[in-house]
This record gives C-alpha cells, structure tokens and sequence, in this order.
C-alpha cells in the first residue's frame, strides 16, 4: 500500500511518504496529541487489534469454543474435501489473475498512448473500478447465462461455432414413416431404400416441426420435374389437416437448405442442397444411387459452453475479475509509463530495435518497479475475493469455485456452525498478507532515516 | 498523474507517430474492439433492466435492436414500489454517510497528529497504522459479530457502520498524515502567531489545506462502503441491511429475478458511476492509494 501511495502519489494528487514530519509548532502538550489520537487508537484498537488475537485465540478451539483443540483446525482445512477446494482455487486465483491483470493493463497502458482517444478507452476500461462487486457480478450472471438465447457470451460462442460447423436446420425433423421411402440409417440419418432415376422426382417429405415454426418466411413446396435427377424435400403436413400424405399438395412448406447426399455402395458420389421451393437437383452420376439425408440436418442445436458448471467456473469468475479490475492496472502502468524517458525508447529505435524489441527490452525493465507493485497489490486483494464468487457461481457450482474467503463465511455464518474453522482460515488470510505488511514497515523505517 | 489522461499528455515519439500511419489501422479497431468488449456487459444489463419479465425470459437483451418497442420503465417503477427495496436504499445512505464521515473527522485528527505535534513514540504508533493498513476485514468477521452480540449492538446500522470505521481508519490516517506533513511550516506558524490553539490551527488551516486529499480519502471510502457487501451481509438483519444485501437475497433465483436484479444493480452503480464521473481524478487517486484494503 504504501508502495501504491509511493508511484502514484510520486507525480501530483497523494502526497509522498517520504516527507518528514514536522516538528510540533506548539510545543504540543502530551494531553493535546492524547486527545487528537484517542478516537482512532481507542476504535482501532477495539475493531482491528482485538479481533486478531480473538480470531488467533479462537482457531485454537474447537467448533462451539468449548473445548481446545491445538492446531488441529488448520490441520482440517488441509485435509477437509471442502476446505481443500477452497484452497486450491485460492491459489488458482492467486497465480492467474493478477499476472492476467496485470498483463492487459500493461498492454492497454502502452497502446493506448498511440491514439488520441485514449482517454475514453481508459474512461471506459476504469469504469468498472468504481461500481460494487455485486453489480459486477450480477451483470456476469447474465453475460453467463446458459441459453445462448440469453446469455451473451453463449451467443458469441454459438455464432462462433455455428460458422465453423454447418448447424442443423431442422431440428427434430424425421421422414413420415407411412408415407415415405425414408428409413434411419443409423446416426441420426436417413435413406431411401430405392434408387433415384433421372426423369422421375424423387419424393422426400418430412413431419415433425410445426409449419409456423419454420425459421424465416418459408415459400410454398413445388414437386420437381424435368428431366434431370431433382425431387422435393417438404414438410408434409399443413395447419388444418388435408391432403395427401407422400404428395406435395398446394400450401405444404418447401424444406430449405437440406443437404441431400446420393449414395453408391455406401459412397457418397453427389450432394446437394434443396432450394427455397424445396427443390434439389443433382449432377448425372448421381443416377441410380440413394438418397441420404444426412444426420446434420436434424441433430439437437450447439447449446453454448457451460461456463457456470464444475470445471469452467472459476475460470469464468476470474474473467468478471479481470474485467473489473483492467482498468486499475493499466491507470497505474499508465502513471508509471508516463515518468519514463521517451529518449531511452528513442535511442533504442535509433539503434534499429523495433516497436517489439523496444517494448521488451526497454519499456517493460523500466517499468518494472510499477509492474510489482501492480502484481503484489492484485494478490492481496485476490486473496480475499468474495463476493464475486458468491455472487456468480451458481448453487450447485459454489462448491467448485469455493474460495477460501468464501469458506470463512460458509463455516461460520452460512450454516457451517464451525467458527474454530473460520478463525484459522481468517488467520491464514492474515498469515498470507505479513510479508507486505513488513515490506511496508521496512520501507517506512527506511523513509525515517533518510 | 493517476488521472485518466496521462497516456495522451506524454509525448507522441516520431516512431509512434510513423506506427499511427501505418499500423495504426489495426490498433484503432483492436483498441476499439477491447473497448466494446469492456462495454457490452454492462449494456446488456441495462438494456435488460428496461425489458419486461416476460420478455427478458424470451429472448437475449440484443433483441431490443429489432424490437425497440419491448423498452420499458416498468421493472424500475414496480422496484421503487418495493417498500424492502426502498428502505434498504435509505440503509446504504444512513450506513455510507456516517461511515463515510466518520473516517475522514477521525482520520483526520490522528494523521495532523502525527504529522505536527511531538510526542514520545510517535513513530511507533504511525508504525502500528502503517502495519494495520493490509489486515484483511475477514478477520474481524468472527471477533466483532461475537462482541457486537455480547453489547447488544449485532444486527444494527450502527454496528456496520463502526466495523467500516475500523477497517477505514489506518489508510485514512496514513493517507492524510503524509498529506499534512507536507503542508508549509511557515503557514502554521503564522497562525500561531495570530495566537491559534492547536484546535483551531486544525480547523482553520489544516482541513481546508488538506481538501484534496481529504477529498480522495472521503470518496474512495464512501465508495467502498456503499458498494461493501461482505461486512453488511454478516452484521445486518433483515431492518438494517442495505441494498446489496437486499439484492444479493434474489441472486439465488437469478433467471426468475432479472427483473429485479438488473434495475436493482443499476440503482446501486448509479451513485458510483456519477461520482467517478464528476470526481475523476480524487476518484483515480484515492483507489489507485487505497486498492490494498
């Protein structure tokens, strides 16, 4: 902390620590000081000091207090299924998002220096800085939500991966078994068991869907005919009943964009994709063979990723962090980059490094005081990351992305009825924060003998 | 420094202007891209806040850009009706206020103290501040709900309020201290001269020098209260607990409750957001000094 005064307070706003003390003006009397100082040392002493060795005193005893127990509720968190999970996720959080934090805002501090509306970008990037965890995590329920109908990170991925890999486009759609030629053919695909001639359309109906839940405005089916090899995918079956099931009667939908695959000796030898009218129309070698239509066109629709399950939770709890959290980075590299000596990267470029090669060799050593202290300020606050995953992990995965701030809470408060355990978790938390705390003392002593 | 502005104040190198030029075009629509990506979560929230349930529960937020129509003001009326709503809004003002100034009159006794007034072991004890700055809150969670119960004072504002006094009070001090010290001796003396007390040297000379920084500390510290959720959701009940704690009691059903967590969310950042706004650089400046806690 102090370290943070330090390089921000170093250029403007926050005073530096260094300044000494003035010697009193008065002459105070020792009542005077007695009076300014009592209020805070009387509260800090009663809320801060007392609550440590209360919480040291308490971990030594047992879930109710009674009786003492040594040590044994550090051992439990250790060996404890829950506990153990809290911990490892702990240190997941503590090796992975400050460095993936502190790695974008270095990256966001030295680019946004290049373009003249960088002060929005870093407006925009900050801006999470100064709403609540809780809204931060609200807003990533949603963004996480599973139906990609819904949730936009799903939606994102669906889109994704509905480019890559054709999606279905009718799902749930079979032959009419009565009527047509179709049988399954294992996988969810189905084939015709005659052949197809040229000159005669083959028939291709499917039921299953509702007509008005065809997705666009579909156009009325057309039975194919010419002289080629060509047939009709349709829906054989309209709203109010009537027709002839197997024949393309007026008003039937036309079934677009089904791939439909001759087959030869198990070989696809033509394919080819109906039309808005329902109609295909495939090449000569084609006659003679099969028709398949394949499963595609009828498997279950990619339903998105599973952010908020067992494996993918905290990952994703990390990712409502960082994007919390960016903007605290790059302002602070930002400062530190805005004190270094534009002449070192200059020379660097006169000597022929490039804008890589300046940036690795020159930019990123000077800023690596700022960078620490970035890193070490980002891992005191993961350590104590709570109402984030509260918030963001669902019922069933809050044990997945259990924390240990999170344990302390569930031990003692949330139904646990164990306070021993909490105590030792929350000395572990202060355990894990005293080398900074000596880093700051040490530094201050230093400051004094200046 | 730590405002927003510093990258675009430094000086444009030759080579940054050359790269403008050239490879500039990609690092626009990258920085753009990073910049959308950072908006659209919060978007897709508000967008949802003006949605009906029944709608919200139909389609993704994305639909309003065809359907502009489903905008609606209902969800944020039916909140505002809410009387466990309302009242928890009226518990996040009477928590943060008090908090709020609290830490910055105490903070500000303490740190003139020890930045102008001798006594034995003064550097002792600001050792003491300095070495409370990084102590976790959580663990005082299980010390404090103990000894609040045993005054009688557990599930009551006045029971949060003084845990965030508490926790407030090193950075507080330590932040205002080297501000203090900072201040000319000349002017101090000079009112002395005018025959000041101590008291009124503090009140007349040092609150009005120290603004800024009083300033930075009094906003970084409203904020953290009024967006704290841990502390409140153990030493409130179900009278005193502010909005957070409110809202976070309908995450449990959360697709059944966006109608209410979006507009309520809102509601909550709307004080944040306007006060990062207004207050840009004491807002940077003062989590910049106080991310630690």
């Amino acid at each position: 902390m102090t370290s943070v005064a330090n390089t921000t307070g170093g250029a403007g706003a926050l005073p530096t620590p260094a300044a000494e003390p003035g010697k009193s003006v008065m002459g105070t009397r020792l009542w005077v000081a007695v009076l300014f100082l009592l209020p805070a040392f009387v509260l800090l002493g009663a809320l801060v000091v007392y609550p440590i060795g209360y919480s040291i005193w308490r971990s030594l005893y047992d879930a109710d207090g009674s009786g003492f127990v040594g040590l044994k509720n550090y051992g439990d968190i250790f060996s404890d299924d829950a506990t153990l999970t809290a911990v490892r996720n702990t240190a997941i959080w503590v090796a992975v998002a400050p460095a993936v934090v502190t790695a974008l805002g270095l990256i966001f501090a030295v680019l946004t220096e290049r373009v003249r509306w960088g002060t929005a970008f870093k407006l925009i990037v900050f801006m999470p800085m100064a709403i609540s965890m809780l809204a931060a995590g609200i807003i990533f329920r949603l963004v996480y939500e599973q139906d990609p109908n819904l949730g936009a990170a799903n939606a994102v991925a669906k889109s994704v991966h509905d480019t890559f890999v054709s999606s279905s486009v009718y799902p749930g759609a079979r032959p009419n078994a009565t009527a047509s030629d179709l049988k399954p053919s294992g996988g969810g695909s189905f084939t015709t068991t005659g052949t197809v001639r040229a000159g005669t359309p083959a028939l291709l109906p499917l039921v299953g869907i509702a007509p008005d839940k065809l997705p666009g405005t579909p156009e009325n089916a057309k039975a194919a005919s010419g002289s080629g090899i060509t047939g009709t995918v349709w829906l054989d079956f309209k709203l109010g009943g009537g027709g002839t099931k197997g024949k393309v009667d007026p008003g039937e939908k036309a079934l677009k964009g089904v791939k439909v695959e001759a087959v030869k000796d198990g070989k696809v030898v033509a394919s080819a994709k109906s039309g808005a009218d329902g109609t295909f129309t495939l090449p000569a070698k084609a006659d003679g063979a099969r028709l398949r239509l394949p499963a595609s066109n009828f498997s279950a629709p990619y339903n998105g990723i599973d952010w908020l399950g067992p494996t993918l939770v905290t990952p994703a709890i990390i990712g409502a962090y960082v994007w919390m959290w960016a903007g605290f980075a790059m302002v602070l590299i930002g400062a530190g980059l805005a004190g270094v000596d534009r002449n070192l990267l200059e020379a660097a470029r006169v000597d022929g490094a490039n804008e890589w090669q300046v940036f690795r060799r020159v930019t990123v050593p000077l800023l690596s005081p700022v960078l620490v202290v970035v890193l070490i300020t980002l891992m005191i606050n993961v350590m104590k990351v709570f109402d984030l995953v509260y918030i963001i992990a669902p019922q069933p995965s809050q044990d997945d992305a259990n924390v240990l701030a999170l344990q302390l809470f569930l031990s003692s408060f949330g139904g646990g009825g164990n306070e021993g355990v909490g105590s030792a978790i929350g000395v572990i938390l202060l355990l894990l924060v005293l080398p900074v705390m000596f880093v700051n003392i040490r530094r201050l002593r230093r400051e004094r003998q200046r | 420094m730590t405002t927003l502005d510093t990258g675009v104040r430094a000086k444009r190198s030759l080579a940054a202007k050359v790269a403008s030029g050239a490879g500039g075009g990609v690092l626009r629509v990258f920085l753009i891209l990073v910049a959308v990506f950072w908006l659209v979560p919060t978007f897709g929230l508000l967008v949802s806040s003006f949605r009906d349930p029944t709608d919200i529960a139909a389609s993704g937020w994305w639909k309003v850009f065809t359907a502009p129509g489903q905008l609606t003001a209902r969800s944020y009326k039916s909140l505002l009706e809410n009387d466990a709503i309302t009242h928890s809004l009226f518990n996040t003002i009477w928590i943060t206020v008090p908090a709020t100034l609290l830490v910055v009159f105490l903070g500000a006794m303490a740190g003139y103290a020890f930045a102008w007034m001798d006594f034995k072991g003064r550097d002792w004890w600001f050792l003491v501040v300095v070495a409370l700055l990084v102590v976790p809150v959580q663990i005082a969670l299980i010390p404090l709900a103990d000894l609040f119960g045993r005054i009688g004072i557990f599930g009551d504002i006045i029971g949060v309020v003084l845990f965030h006094v508490g926790f407030g009070l090193p950075f507080a001090i330590f932040l205002l201290r080297n501000f203090f010290a900072e201040i000319p001796r000349e002017l101090l003396e000079a009112a002395r001269l005018d025959g000041a007390g101590e008291t009124r040297l503090f009140l007349t000379v040092v609150l009005p020098l120290g603004a800024p920084a009083i300033a930075s500390l009094g906003i970084f510290q409203f904020l953290w209260v009024w967006n704290d959720m841990l502390v409140a959701l153990v030493f409130s009940d179900s009278e005193s607990q502010p909005l957070t704690v409110a809202l976070q009691q309908q995450v449990r059903q959360f697709g059944n409750n966006i109608d209410v967590l979006a507009p309520g969310a809102f509601i909550s950042m709307v004080i944040p957001l306007a006060v990062f706004f207004a207050f840009q650089r004491q807002f940077v400046s003062g989590v910049m000094a106080g991310a630690v806690k």
